[in-house]
């Protein structure tokens, strides 16, 4: 025990004699096993168990309980005494590892592929597992992400991604897992538009007919993939329609990013007919149509609590209410903040719905079981619970809160996390020019 | 060809029989004398004075005698008008009659892709200033030429004469006055300098400043003391200049658009002297008492909305609580004005169809405008406005015999106006001396029988109704259509025998009438008929009796709803008032020394502080429990882009200290509301940070319900922007920007050179207006310099890398003025010491970076490393969102370097306060200070920490337990207003199609959209309103910084 402490201290010594991203090497494979005692330990699902013991081995959860710990041979044991112990945070939808730099240096972003209709992209090769973003984001307990592509109406295939490895693909916890939509929404038209129709004196279409229009459009691109699907052997094949053929046997999930009611109506109908296993994105208006989201077994990925209403007249507090009023709804929801490097503060979007009628627990729930039961991997993680991978952290205080949050230890499938990141580098390096203390 | 020739010059001579002595004419003269009595009239000379049974001369152009018992003299010829009414013709105090319509320009900057040529300077060819908006060399004189189809549009509606404008440009010359007779263009002209005419438009200048409102008022002003200079000089020859100086002794015409635009365009008239008439979008009952206060007069139109359309719900949501409240009270505009005493002209300016003009003019006095002064607003007050009082508006000997002729007082939905006298000549609007054919009619005939007739409609517009009784019962409409004393009559007839009934007659007796003539049948029986009048029409026959039933008719009276401050969602129908509280039991996070004190008491009085301590007395205030609570100065936002309007950026030129935030605050903006629900109270409005010397800011709190100049912060420090780095070397600027990568500088090298360039003609002017008798030129971009340099005008400057940081620094040392905050500082910890030494204050994120190339290095730790240097360091949000919130940014300073919570808080209260110069009246909870509190539930550092009550100057403006309430009064206004819609579409009222949602526009500091206040397309109407502005589908770029 004191030898693990003292090599972790070790490594974060390590980086004040050399700085730089280069040093922040990808953790082995779980060696031993481990147990960790003391700690307040919050299962994901609710549970939360006081002066709790959780033991891993060979990347799994070997036992989780109350009071000591069984005595596991070998064991290297940490000292969680007065801590508090979670699942790892579950990141669903965001461009993380997909872009270093949002504008400036369009050699770094690898988030939108140009055409409308990209099934066959595919996020996980873009993974970039040597971002300097990821250990900023992974050093505040999130340890899962969907790396998620953008842009046009079908953007590509995401997969989840580990925020550790030395590539792409040990990195991937599972590979494409679902196809991203963006439902057609009526659109004010420019101004610019307006005035070229009205020159050519041209009646203009109203907007909710050029969204009728698109989606038309997908129903007859979607009839014939299914088509297409029911086919085993083509003369000329289509790798559209290849890459969509999961859709329709149930291996792969339609992510559908849909806020407005009348929208995510639509969506629901769409999924209906085509009996595809749908997720909704966003999700703003989502509760005013919860009951046919629960009836259809629909869920929502919310995207951000952290955000403005989307309407005026909307309760000033509407998004950090949301939450709460699809847990009331009775509807499975998950939670996404946005972009990449803001994914760091999930734990905060998370944090923010509870001032707001969630529970602490339910909180969690949001960014831990539900995501992981919306991606399609509940059954390995999500929770704290035997034969589950090991993906769990430490933190010294409540890690939804700004205050809470300080995060000692981490592990994704039984592999200890190396904690630093860039942010860290810069601090000690800048408090040594100024011989200021550093407070990790 | 000659024949039409000949025609068109006999014509000619006709109408211009006195005036044009100077144009040869073709053959005999034929000037013919034009005298004409009307007698036996109700004439209305003025609004105050009404002649029965009175008699009004004309002789030519002019009114000889109006009157009672006047005798008619030898060789006039007599018109009877028993029975009918005579008004003055009516004036238009604003439109763009008979000038040509403005080019539309090319729309380049706003987005749409197509690039726009940079135009720095003026490339009109002239000796013209340098910006293409000035446009003081127009004058409508010069371009006007008779319409004779709009004129008779106008006529139609009863105007005999209206202003008429070019409108385009900020400044844009002189209107005229002419009359709207069909003669040529120098005989209509009735004042040829009306007034001189401005707006907050650019219009089609290609010129690329101003891109900005606060561009505009800034041009504006810099051409007022442009021309004051002017006119003691003798370097510069400017016709723009010459001209603007030449009409300020006109009426000042200041067209602006809404409720808040009135408030600016007063401020400037205040600020040089001006008396401006108003012409506006029709706002006013938004604030009337504020309006009111502006002592100005106004012009206002009578362009009500239409209903939307709201049977779907969910579409429903897409209409803003402002428009459907919009729709309820904007016809009671007028009659608001009025009860206010305010002195107004009507226009008929922006319906989309002048037959409105009528309908909503009915509709205004539905809602309150009384009919004396509805006639006022259309006669005297826009003639005395416009200069040609002496001439048109009112009836009196020796004024144009411009008046009209109506059946029945001028605004009874009945009435009809016959004829239009313009300048001595006689328009037929509805003819007069033909009998009125509507009544209902006993029809005889020895073919058809038990027939009864009605003819109804207007004379201009008769519809029939034939009813037949007996066996063979019918009731249906028929096509009338009459000839002089002609008439022809045809309807369907369902049996005996089945088919078209025709029927041709004429006018045979009039007393009563009596219609005579032949008719056939539809199997080719022809018969004689004859139809005897037996009464009046039914009272149904007339559309603008029948409510709501038709498209064109006016609104019934209904009541209304109360006006909302400000005028928008989450408007107080009562504005709080500052309550005198006692604080039980607090948690107070004082920010003096006391620190953080448990189980305290906060008592505030009259806005202020009164003390804090334990077991403190309450004595007459009101006492509210806070055991479990948390108590905190407002939040300070050092770094704000709300709450204005009109683009945040003047991104046109590098330096441009001359434009003023605090022209343009926006206090409908809903961000205000909601940071209050964040527990923010103070904030810093910046000019964006396009440009290395952008404009000034300015500090307001965030009162909700009161006017701009109210969200003021009193006796402000004086601030301006600068900033550094990426966004003024346009970096990452899209290349449909026209002049992407000319406009200088383009690197930092640039940027440092800028600075120095502009602090050295800054001196050099000081120096020069220092000199006793100097005229040199009021400049009042260096003037803003000159106040840095004397340290009465502070500089935060957007900064985001070392380098630059630097350079600013020498730059400042060198030219001796100082820096007061850098603001973002993302890199501040790189250059705490150096800081430090200056006394820099530091306002940055908590956690922001990588959303550019220069922000690579931003570390969430830098607020701790600079606030251990000893730096003033705040958390700013330079993002709406992130602003209500900023407690907890301030939080994030404890995740990342374990600052104390005492520290942390201070972040976004006293230390904001220190950097902006307010802390002696703000950011701490200290005896005499404003009452601006946040009562959180819990640790204000928390996530969990809601902000459930905030005071401004002791006003509780927001109040998380009445929110509910206040939700659900708003959405049951909604609903009723909606059933009210609903009603008026069931009427027949037409309706129009709701858009899909529209979201405001949030600034952040590199937002360099072209505001849409101030491009052609704009100004031609796209959008016309600030509201459509503001809330114009927009990207929000909160990721942006």
């Amino acid at each position: 025990m004191k030898k693990i402490l003292l090599s972790f201290g070790g490594l974060l010594f390590s980086t004040v004699l050399t700085f730089g991203q280069a040093n922040i090497v990808p953790a082995k494979p779980q060696s031993g096993p481990i147990v960790i005692t003391g700690a307040t330990i919050h299962v994901g699902n609710g549970t939360v168990i006081n002066n709790g013991y959780i033991a891993f081995n060979k990347g799994k959860i070997t036992a989780v309980g109350e009071g000591a710990a069984p005595n596991i041979t070998g064991a290297t044991v940490v000292d969680a005494s007065g801590k508090q112990l979670y699942p790892g945070f579950i990141c669903p939808i965001t461009t993380l590892g997909l872009v270093e730099i949002e504008e400036g240096a369009r050699g770094t972003v690898d988030d939108t592929e140009t055409g409308d209709l990209n099934p066959h992209v595919r996020s996980l090769i873009a993974f970039n597992t040597d971002s300097k973003v990821i250990p900023t984001v992974r050093s505040n307990g999130i340890l899962l992400a969907q790396p998620t592509p953008e842009g046009g109406t079908i953007s590509g295939q995401s997969s989840v991604m580990m925020l550790d490895g030395w590539n792409w693909e040990d990195a991937a916890y599972k590979k494409d897992i679902g196809i991203h939509l963006t439902w057609p929404v009526a659109r004010a038209t420019g101004r610019g538009r307006r005035a070229a129709f009205a020159l050519a004196g041209q009646t203009q279409e109203s907007p909710a007919e050029l969204a009728q229009k698109s989606i038309d459009n997908l129903n007859s691109l979607f009839t014939e993939a299914q088509g297409y699907a029911a086919e085993t052997h083509h003369k000329v094949n289509n790798i559209r329609f290849e890459a969509m053929r999961g859709l329709f046997n149930g291996t792969k999930k339609l992510f559908i990013n849909a806020d407005g009611a009348k929208e995510i109506e639509q969506a629901v109908s769409f999924a209906k007919k085509f009996n595809l296993s749908a997720v909704i994105v966003g999700g703003k208006e989502s509760y005013l149509v919860a009951d046919d989201l629960k009836q259809n077994n629909i869920p929502v990925i919310i995207k951000e609590t952290q955000t403005l209403p989307d309407k005026d007249e909307d309760d000033v507090y509407l998004p950090y209410k949301l939450p709460h009023l699809l847990q009331e709804a009775g509807v499975l929801y998950g939670l996404t903040g946005i972009g990449f490097w803001r994914q760091r503060n999930l734990p905060f979007e998370a944090g923010e719905a509870v001032g707001y009628g969630l529970t602490k627990e339910q909180a969690l729930s949001m960014i831990t079981l539900n995501n992981a039961r919306i991606l399609g991997i509940d059954k390995t993680t999500g929770t704290l619970e035997v034969g589950k991978d090991a993906n769990l952290f430490v933190s010294k205080g409540d890690a939804l809160d700004m205050l809470g949050l300080d995060v000692t230890d981490e592990y994704i499938q039984g592999r200890t996390i190396n904690l630093d990141n860039l942010h860290k580098q810069l601090y000690k390096k800048f408090s040594g020019k100024y011989g200021l203390e550093t407070k990790l | 060809m000659k024949k039409i020739l000949l025609f068109c010059f006999a014509l000619a001579i006709f109408n211009h029989s006195s005036a044009q002595e100077t144009f040869p004419v073709n053959g005999a003269w034929d000037i013919r004398p034009g005298q004409y009595a009307f007698t036996n009239a109700t004439i209305v000379v003025n609004p105050d004075q009404t002649i029965a049974n009175g008699t009004l001369l004309v002789k030519d152009r002019l009114i000889e005698a109006v009157g009672q018992g006047i005798s008619v003299p030898k060789g006039y010829i007599t018109v009877d008008l028993k029975g009918k009414y005579i008004y003055p013709g009516l004036v238009d105090a604003f439109s763009t009659y008979g000038l040509p319509e403005a080019p539309r320009q090319a729309f380049g900057a706003a987005g749409f892709g197509a690039a726009r040529a940079s135009v720095p300077v003026s490339t009109k060819p002239g000796a013209f200033g340098w910006n293409e908006a000035i446009r003081a060399d127009v004058n409508a004189k010069t371009l006007f030429h008779v319409n004779a189809t709009r004129a008779e549009e106008y006529k139609r509606n009863g105007f005999g004469a209206v202003q008429t404008l070019v409108q385009d440009g900020i400044v844009r010359g002189t209107s005229a006055v002419v009359s709207l007779g069909n003669e040529r263009d120098n005989e209509v002209m009735l004042n040829d300098q009306a007034a001189a005419n401005y707006s907050f438009s650019k219009g089609t200048a290609a010129t690329n400043y101003p891109s900005s409102l606060m561009g505009v008022i800034a041009l504006l002003r810099q051409t007022y003391l442009d021309a004051q200079w002017y006119k003691n000089q003798k370097e510069e020859y400017n016709i723009s200049l010459a001209e603007f100086n030449r009409t300020q002794t006109l009426p000042q015409l200041f067209e602006v658009t809404d409720l808040q635009s009135i408030y600016r365009a007063d401020k400037i008239a205040r600020e040089f002297g001006k008396q401006y008439i108003l012409k506006s979008d029709g706002d006013e009952y938004q604030n009337i008492a504020a309006v009111k206060a502006t002592g100005r007069s106004f012009i206002i139109p009578l362009t009500f909305p239409a209903p939307y359309d709201v049977e779907d719900p969910l579409d429903a949501r897409n209409i803003s609580y402002e428009q459907l409240k919009g729709w309820e009270l904007a016809p009671t505009n007028p009659g608001a004005l009025e009860k206010a005493g305010i002195r107004f002209a009507i226009t008929s300016n922006g319906l989309t169809n002048s037959r409105d003009f009528w309908t909503n003019l009915r509709t205004a006095i539905n809602y309150g405008l009384t009919e004396k002064q509805a006639l006022k607003a259309l006669t005297q007050t826009p003639a005395e406005m416009l200069g040609v009082a002496d001439k048109i508006g009112t009836l009196a000997k020796g004024k144009m015999a411009n008046f009209i002729i109506t059946s029945d007082g001028l605004f009874k939905p009945e009435n009809i106006i016959y004829e239009n006298w313009i300048e001595g000549r006689q328009f037929v609007v509805n003819k007069m001396d033909v009998t009125d054919l509507r009544g209902t009619y006993t029809f005889n005939s020895n073919v058809l029988s038990n027939i009864n007739l009605s003819i109804s409609g207007t004379p201009s517009t008769y519809t029939v109704n034939i009813t037949t009784s007996g066996a063979d019962s019918l009731r249906t409409t028929g096509t009338i259509t009459r000839t002089g004393d002609l008439v022809s009559v045809y309807y369907n007839s369902r049996n005996q025998p089945a088919g078209v009934v025709r029927l041709s007659g004429y006018i045979a007796s009039t007393s009563p009438i009596t219609l005579n003539g032949t008719g056939i049948t539809p199997d080719g029986t022809s018969f004689r008929w004859t139809a005897t009048r037996s009464g009046a029409a039914p009272a149904n026959g007339n559309p603008f009796a029948r409510g709501g039933n038709t498209p064109n008719a006016s609104r019934p009276a209904s009541p209304v709803g109360p006006v909302v401050y400000p005028f928008a969602a989450f408007g107080f129908t009562e504005v709080p008032k500052t309550e005198n509280v006692l604080f039980k039991n607090a948690t107070v996070w004082t920010n003096e020394k006391d620190g953080i004190l448990k189980n305290a008491d906060v008592l505030i009085e009259n806005g202020k502080i009164k003390a804090v301590g334990k077991n403190l007395s309450a004595g007459n205030a009101k006492v509210i429990d806070a055991t479990g609570k948390h108590i905190s100065p407002g939040i300070i936002d050092e770094h704000s882009h709300i709450a204005a309007i009109g683009s945040i950026n003047e991104a046109t030129q590098a330096v441009t200290s001359e434009v003023r935030i605090g022209d343009v605050l926006d206090a409908t903006d809903i961000q205000l509301y909601r940071q209050l629900a964040g527990g923010v109270t103070t904030s810093q409005i910046l000019h964006g940070s396009a440009n290395p010397i952008g404009g000034q800011n300015y500090i307001i709190k965030h009162r909700w319900g009161v006017t701009p100049e109210q969200l003021k912060f009193e006796n402000a420090p004086q601030f301006i922007k600068f900033a550094l780095g990426e966004n003024v070397k346009q970096s990452n600027r899209p290349q449909q920007f026209g002049d992407a990568n000319t406009r200088f500088p383009q690197t930092r090298m640039g940027v440092e050179q800028v600075y120095i360039d502009a602090f050295t003609r800054a001196k050099e002017y000081k120096a020069a207006r220092a000199v006793k008798g100097n005229n040199v030129r009021r400049d009042l971009e260096l003037d803003a310099l000159v106040e840095i340099l004397d340290d009465t005008r502070h500089i935060t400057c957007h900064s985001y890398v070392q380098s630059e940081i630097n350079m600013l620094m020498h730059v400042a040392d060198s030219m001796h003025f100082k820096i007061n905050t850098f603001t973002h500082i993302l890199e501040g910890y790189k250059v705490a010491d150096k800081m430090k030494a200056r006394n820099i204050a530091a306002s940055t994120f908590s956690d922001w970076w990588a959303y550019k190339m220069e922000v690579q290095d931003a570390i969430p730790y830098n607020a701790n490393i600079m606030h251990s240097e000893g730096l003033t360091v705040a958390i700013n949000s330079d993002d709406a969102e992130m602003a209500r919130r900023l407690n907890q940014e301030a939080g994030k300073s404890v995740t990342y370097g374990k600052m104390s919570e005492e520290e942390a808080l201070k972040l976004v209260t006293l230390n904001p306060a220190k950097m902006l110069h307010i802390d002696g009246r703000v950011g701490s909870i200290r005896p005499g200070k404003d009452a601006d509190l946040v009562v959180w539930s819990a640790d204000p550092l928390s996530i969990y920490a809601v902000a459930e009550k905030t005071y401004i100057d002791g006003v509780p403006y927001w109040d998380y337990s009445k929110d509910a309430d206040r939700q659900k009064a708003m959405k049951a206004d909604e609903g009723r207003i909606i059933q009210k819609m609903l009603q008026a579409k069931n009427a027949g009222a037409s309706t129009q199609r709701v858009g899909p949602p529209r979201r405001r526009q949030l600034y952040t500091c590199d937002d360099i959209d072209e505001s849409a206040y101030v491009v052609a397309d704009e100004y031609n109407g796209w959008l016309k309103t600030a509201t459509d502005v503001k809330q114009q589908s927009a990207q929000n770029n909160q990721n942006k910084k």
